[in-house]
């Protein structure tokens, strides 16, 4: 139940629901897209980025709260790291738990490698398990790969490295069935049909799903598998820092235990950083939806070791974070609830922008109606708009939301809003790193040889703005595919004598530089301490 | 001036404002997490939390990060769980009951006493979803069991030592890759791509001056 100062304006959207519903928004024109973005999505604030001056990708910008961090100290120093009696040593060390990072230890353990996880939390923290609205697969007879190519390669601003996102599409049938060989259980009719959906920006429906917990029922079985296999999986254990060998080559990680503090060095044949995103990085001082650990730990990593980044300078705002109540403030409202005919409405309950537009286009959508237009609702945190969930019922019937979205049900329900029969307030939220570290099509770093990136922490698979739908398979294709090739790569891989030199000669930059900073990184976590929100 | 609880964390006392959840309170109070802190938004089970309101008999479970906290409150948070995990290989396994019989046999010293429904945190039928798996009905068991995060809340109050959260993610694993139906459109795709059936066309974009990729964008037909 919404308090007495939302009633007049759910009076307004419930007046205009049936009408709203027969309503079919225009799409914008191209033109009108470029026009939104620049004058409202946060990537186009000039003044929230800065220009790095060391490192790889020196003079190009990126958020200031990251360039804080690439350019700041390490937290050790060469000297203080005894390399020459290594706590483990394995063919592959994959770095991180998520979704990329189990799926490649998997791949690499088939293969027949060593391979170990270390993960700063524990194995399936991660933005996979928080991934709703599902995974994108272009296996319906009307569908093809390169359908499924263009309408990723447009909806990221014709910015993508193609021969990245044809893997993706090419890959993506073949990544469902081995999800569904693993047993992960997708939304079927009765006859195996996959049940599909639209996402924003999609000309088909092809967004296979697993009611609202896609990500979470993808991971849960993903980290069964690799507790099945028996895998080591060193948990609450950051890399701090990579561990090159003589000759550059990337051959393990110092590795901080989160609890005890204690520093321990892992060797390594071939690395895979699968770090994930940033969202708690707070970029613009947004809300995020992503897990607790999410602060960018694997682009420091691979800066600092001198792997290049690629498109650091975007982020995806998801347009539907929740904006009430404020306990859920910045969660994420999947996609899936627009999927299934919810529209968005601003205060006087018009609908202002047709609710299948891509994320950056929504979320600048929003924002603009909030702000210049003035037709947000105050929430208390700020403004958002209605997103008019009993519409779904309407159109799908009753029991429909119970059904397909139970975890959105839950998370309002838990305030008492009932979104069968109440609309929810939302407004954009920090969701995903559209950039990350350049890789070739095998998944390896496109400078730093031996050391692979799968997951969020790879940038240029999506360009400058990623379809729903295309992360979660996008973790499972590259990391897999990053899996095979650093157990291949493995096989030949000698390993020279270990050095931290990267990090000395990265401290003489910032020296050299002239950058005075207090700061030092990988951020590991953010710090809530004594604060109210968030 | 926003209003002020009083809650007890581990036993200890601090003064918090009433609109925090229970997570957001302990970093109020000065807590940086580690333990027991995931993805903040109820999916991943990391924080599962006991308490009991004082003066009240019922001991109750939640989810630090999905519930509020109340005037004397009294937490403790369960950030782990010795929850058992039996090893098995999938692509062997047995499909029917036989594979409870063999993993987690304890499922059959059930004594019905509810206590993990009561527990649950995601309020599913908990004690309900160990009858089906009993009986080899996965499908049942599977989507009962469909929403639970592994908190792990339901095997601590459980007398017979029942870890459920991994049964139900046996019988789920098998429903999805043994029982559930097949997909044919899904076969026939990758078959086709394995065939090289979209290698000209993926080809033929990749070459593609951008102008007329987007042309192809800005003009696609939409299915409704």
């Amino acid at each position: 139940m919404y308090s007495e100062k939302f009633q007049k304006s759910i009076a307004a959207v419930e007046a205009a629901r049936a009408q709203n519903i027969a309503y079919e928004p225009q799409r914008m024109t191209a033109q009108e897209k470029i026009d939104l973005l620049a004058a409202y999505h946060p990537d186009y604030r000039k003044d929230e980025f800065t220009e790095l001056t060391i490192g790889p990708n020196k003079g190009e910008k990126v958020p200031t709260e990251l360039a804080e961090m690439l350019q700041a100290h390490s937290r050790i120093t060469a000297d203080s790291v005894d390399l020459s009696n290594p706590d483990y040593d394995v063919d592959v060390l994959v770095i991180g738990a998520g979704g990329a990072g189990t799926s490649a230890a998997i791949e690499a353990h088939e293969a027949g490698a060593k391979v170990m996880i270390v993960t700063k939390l524990r194995m399936g923290d991660a933005n996979t398990m928080m991934a709703e609205g599902g995974i994108q697969a272009a296996d319906k007879p009307n569908d093809s790969p390169a359908i499924h190519f263009v309408d990723a390669f447009g909806g990221g601003h014709f910015a993508a490295k193609r021969e990245l996102l044809s893997k993706l599409v090419c890959d993506a049938p073949e990544a469902i069935q081995w999800l569904s060989n693993l047993g992960v259980e997708f939304d079927k009719e009765a006859d195996g049909t996959m049940v599909t959906t639209h996402g924003g920006g999609t000309s088909r429906k092809r967004m296979h799903a697993c009611k609202d917990y896609s990500g979470a029922e993808i991971m849960r079985t993903l980290r069964d598998e690799v507790l099945n296999r028996e895998i080591p999986v060193v948990d609450f254990t950051s890399a701090i820092e990579l561990i090159l060998d003589e000759n550059g080559n990337a051959a393990g990680a110092v590795l901080l235990n989160m609890e005890t503090k204690d520093m321990l060095v892992a060797k390594a044949k071939t690395v895979i950083i699968a770090t994930g995103g940033a969202g708690r990085m707070h970029y613009q001082g947004f809300p995020t939806s992503n897990h607790y650990g999410a602060t960018a730990d694997g682009l420091v990593l691979g800066y600092r070791a001198g792997a290049k980044l690629l498109y650091a300078d975007t982020l995806q705002y998801h347009p539907t974070g929740a904006a009430y109540p404020e306990q859920i403030f910045g969660a994420l409202v999947t996609e899936k609830v627009r999927s299934l005919g919810a529209k968005l409405v601003n205060t006087d309950g018009t609908v202002f922008v047709h609710p299948l537009e891509t994320r950056d286009v929504c979320a600048a959508a929003i924002i603009r109606e909030c702000n210049d237009r003035g037709n947000g609702i105050e929430t208390g945190n700020g403004l958002g708009v209605w997103l008019d969930t009993p519409m779904i019922e309407a159109i799908g019937g009753e029991g429909t939301i119970e059904k397909r979205i139970p975890a959105m049900m839950r998370m309002f329900g838990k305030y008492g809003i009932d979104i069968r029969k109440e609309p929810i307030l939302v407004y954009p939220t920090l969701h995903y790193q559209n950039g990350g570290l350049d890789i070739t099509d095998d998944g390896q770093t496109t400078n730093v040889k031996n050391l692979f990136v799968a997951g969020e922490a790879v940038g240029g698979i999506h360009g400058r703005n990623r379809l729903m739908g295309n992360s979660l398979l996008d973790i499972i294709v590259f990391g897999r595919t990053a899996g095979k090739s650093a157990a291949k790569a493995a096989q030949d891989a000698v390993v020279g004598s270990l050095t931290l030199d990267h990090v000395t000669k990265f401290e003489a930059e910032i020296a050299a530089a002239g950058i005075e900073t207090e700061a030092i990184s990988p951020k590991l976590l953010p710090n809530y301490t004594n604060k109210a929100n968030i | 001036m926003e209003k002020m609880v009083n809650i007890f964390l581990f036993g200890k006392k601090y003064e918090v404002p009433e609109n925090l959840t229970i997570m957001t309170a302990m970093e109020y109070a000065g807590y940086q997490l580690v333990r027991g802190c995931g993805c903040r938004n109820g999916f991943c089970g990391a924080c599962a939390t006991i308490y009991r309101i004082k003066g009240d008999k019922e001991l109750k479970a939640c989810l630090a990060c999905q519930t509020k906290v109340e005037d004397n409150m009294y937490i403790a948070t369960l950030p782990f769980f010795p929850l058992v995990k039996q090893v098995y290989d999938i692509e062997k396994v047995k499909t029917n009951e036989a594979v409870m019989m063999q993993l987690y046999p304890e499922i059959y010293a059930c004594v019905g006493c509810n206590a993990c429904t009561k527990a649950c945190t995601q309020e599913l039928n908990v004690m309900q979803y160990i009858a089906y798996a009993q009986r080899g009905d996965f499908e049942k068991c599977a989507e009962e069991s469909f929403d639970c995060v592994m908190c792990g809340v339901c095997s601590s109050r459980c007398p017979a030592g029942i870890s459920h959260p991994q049964v139900a993610m046996l019988a789920r694993r098998i429903n999805g890759k043994y029982l559930a139906p097949g997909c044919g459109h899904l076969e026939d795709r990758v078959k086709e791509i394995k065939d090289g059936d979209f290698k000209d066309l993926i080809e033929a974009l990749m070459q593609k001056p951008v102008e007329e990729l987007k042309e192809l964008y800005n003009t696609r037909e939409i299915e409704k």
